[in-house]
């Protein structure tokens, strides 16, 4: 009893913006009945046969005169009950398989008709995120915050470029791999507006534990005018501070791999941070965006996130403060 | 006793290999590259510089994960966009036992921050300090100067060259000195 009440209680810490048992669209909604449903029905499964064990332990045998003699009807009811048993087994069995493939149909089905394809491309640890489009002034590029319009079907073009990342939203689908050199693909609907995180599950290196993510689900005209405003080149910086560190950006290191759209910075293999300051964190979630975090990331990445692609590059204070003071510009 | 002694020993060698892994990812002083002694003139042909005592270069030379981090950087910075995969293009090859410059960390180090007059950009300011000593690391490892317990193994992707840790040394033609 108590171990039941303690057990209801810990999957109250299962709701949230990250939880399997928590489903906030289509995907995730059959995935969470199918699971419970798998464990109800095991669960009774689980007692019926432990009832089956316990009864002829506690069962007195029957007194026979003697012990050697067959007794034919006796052994025709006991073959009777194995049969019945193995009978119920394989439907059982055949049940759970046929209802997982039925749940397997209606996730392939999601996103048929999906209007919106983004590629999301894994990298030792945060993740790319480019939107598709026919026109090509409208392909947008950005990173770790992945914003769909809500109540709408979204296919998610999988990859990696170093090493096998795996992406998993629990609150919306199911995890899939992403494989360098091959393609996979996610189908994923938001029933509600609302912030969903996600997390790498795949072991890939030594920030793995710091490789979030989030999907934002947005009404689509706001998801449209989100769309439209990251279109746009960078903000120009405003202010001598601001100046001096985008003059800074474009004489540092950051320029080498980093993009700032509109700018020459045209780095590929890092985070575009065209618009870095709209984003709600820092460094694939390890950080929520603040001046003070951005300063704390530059100054020091490898204590922050030790093992990170992004290298210490040296700078003095007034040199940190003018680069922040351009990033968060950024809008 | 013996096997006990036996165990010890194991143990402690195997501590000791994990030297080879080490990451420090963290560049040992503030002060900048100010640290570094000041090039005299960027014309050295064929001369080694006096080398200047740089604890880098012997820390960072041995190293499977810097050695791999310059992999990746060589890469990333576009190395290969003018000397291919180390097979030259327009710039010179760098997997063959010929040296314009010296084949020394220090003279591959200065060649990278500083450029070199017939065509290599100088990356100074543009590439962290323990990066560019990380490229002159894996540099040196594409002509079988690393040792072969730390240098890069296979790429994932289609090699142009053996992986460099079984590059024969360029300078020794393959023999082993
Ligand atoms: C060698 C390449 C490299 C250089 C040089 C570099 N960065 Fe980065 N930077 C990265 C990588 C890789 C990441 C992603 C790190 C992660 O999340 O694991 C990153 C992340 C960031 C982020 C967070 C981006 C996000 O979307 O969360 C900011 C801001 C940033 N870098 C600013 C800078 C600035 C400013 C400089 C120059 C002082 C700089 N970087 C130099 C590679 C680099
Ligand atoms: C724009 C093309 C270009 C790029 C990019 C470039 N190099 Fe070079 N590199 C050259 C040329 C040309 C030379 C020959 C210079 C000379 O002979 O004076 C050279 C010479 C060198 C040498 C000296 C070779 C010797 O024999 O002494 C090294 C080492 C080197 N480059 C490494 C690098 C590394 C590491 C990078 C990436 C950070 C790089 N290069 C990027 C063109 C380039
Ligand atoms: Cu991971």
């Amino acid at each position: 009893m108590a171990f039941a009440a303690a057990s209801v209680l810990s999957l109250q810490g299962c709701a949230g913006w990250q939880s399997a048992l928590d489903p906030k669209g289509p995907a995730a909604n059959e995935l969470a009945w199918l699971i419970w449903f798998f464990i109800g029905l095991c669960s009774v499964v689980w007692v019926l046969v432990m009832i089956a064990l316990a009864a002829p332990l506690l069962m007195r045998p029957p007194r026979r005169t003697e012990p050697l003699m067959l007794d034919a009807s006796a052994d025709h009811r006991k073959l009777r009950v194995v049969v019945i048993a193995v009978g119920l087994t394989a439907a059982t069995l055949v049940g759970l398989t046929l209802l997982s493939f039925f749940a397997n149909r209606t996730l392939a089905a999601i996103g048929s008709n999906a209007a919106l394809t983004i590629r999301v491309t894994g990298h030792q640890w945060w993740w790319e995120v480019r939107y598709e489009d026919a026109t090509p002034s409208r392909i947008l590029t950005t990173a770790n915050e992945i914003h769909i319009p809500a109540g709408e079907p979204v296919r998610l073009l999988l990859t990696s470029t170093d090493v096998i990342h795996s992406f998993w939203i629990p609150s919306l689908a199911g995890k899939l791999d992403l494989i360098p050199g091959h393609m996979n693909v996610l189908d994923i609907k938001a029933d509600k507006p609302g912030t969903y995180r996600g997390q790498c599950a795949e072991f890939c290196g030594a920030q793995h534990a710091n490789m979030g993510t989030f999907i934002i689900a947005e009404p689509r005209a706001k998801f449209d005018a989100w769309w439209n405003d990251q279109l746009q080149p960078a903000a120009a910086p405003t202010g001598d501070e601001a100046k001096a560190g985008a003059d800074l950006f474009l004489k540092r290191p950051c320029v080498m791999c980093h993009k700032i759209g509109g700018t020459p910075a045209g780095g590929t293999v890092a985070p575009d941070l065209t618009h870095i300051a709209s984003r709600q964190t820092l460094a694939a979630g390890t950080l929520t965006m603040s001046r003070g975090n951005l300063a704390a990331w530059i100054a020091d990445p490898q204590g922050i996130k030790p093992g990170s692609h992004m290298p210490v590059v040296e700078l003095n204070g007034d040199e940190l403060n003018a680069i922040v003071a351009y990033l968060e510009g950024l809008k | 006793m013996r096997l006990g002694f036996a165990t010890l020993l194991s143990v402690t060698l195997a501590l000791a290999a994990c030297q080879r892994e080490e990451r420090d990812t963290r560049p040992q002083s503030s002060l900048g590259s100010g640290g570094q002694p000041t090039p005299v003139t960027t014309l050295e042909p064929g001369g080694q510089r006096p080398s200047p005592s740089n604890n880098k270069a012997a820390s960072f030379e041995a190293n499977a994960f810097h050695l791999s981090e310059g992999k990746r950087l060589f890469g990333w910075f576009n190395c290969s966009g003018c000397h291919a995969n180390g097979g030259g293009g327009m710039g010179p090859a760098l997997m063959d036992q010929k040296w314009i410059y010296g084949s020394s960390m220090e003279s591959i180090h200065a060649t990278i921050r500083d450029g070199r007059p017939n065509g290599m950009p100088s990356f100074r300011n543009k590439i962290p300090d323990d990066q560019i000593w990380e490229l002159a690391a894996f540099v040196r490892s594409l002509s079988g100067n690393a040792p072969s317990s730390a240098a890069p193994q296979r790429n994932d992707d289609m090699m142009p060259h053996p992986s460099e840790n079984r590059m024969p040394d360029a300078a020794t033609l393959g023999k082993s000195p």
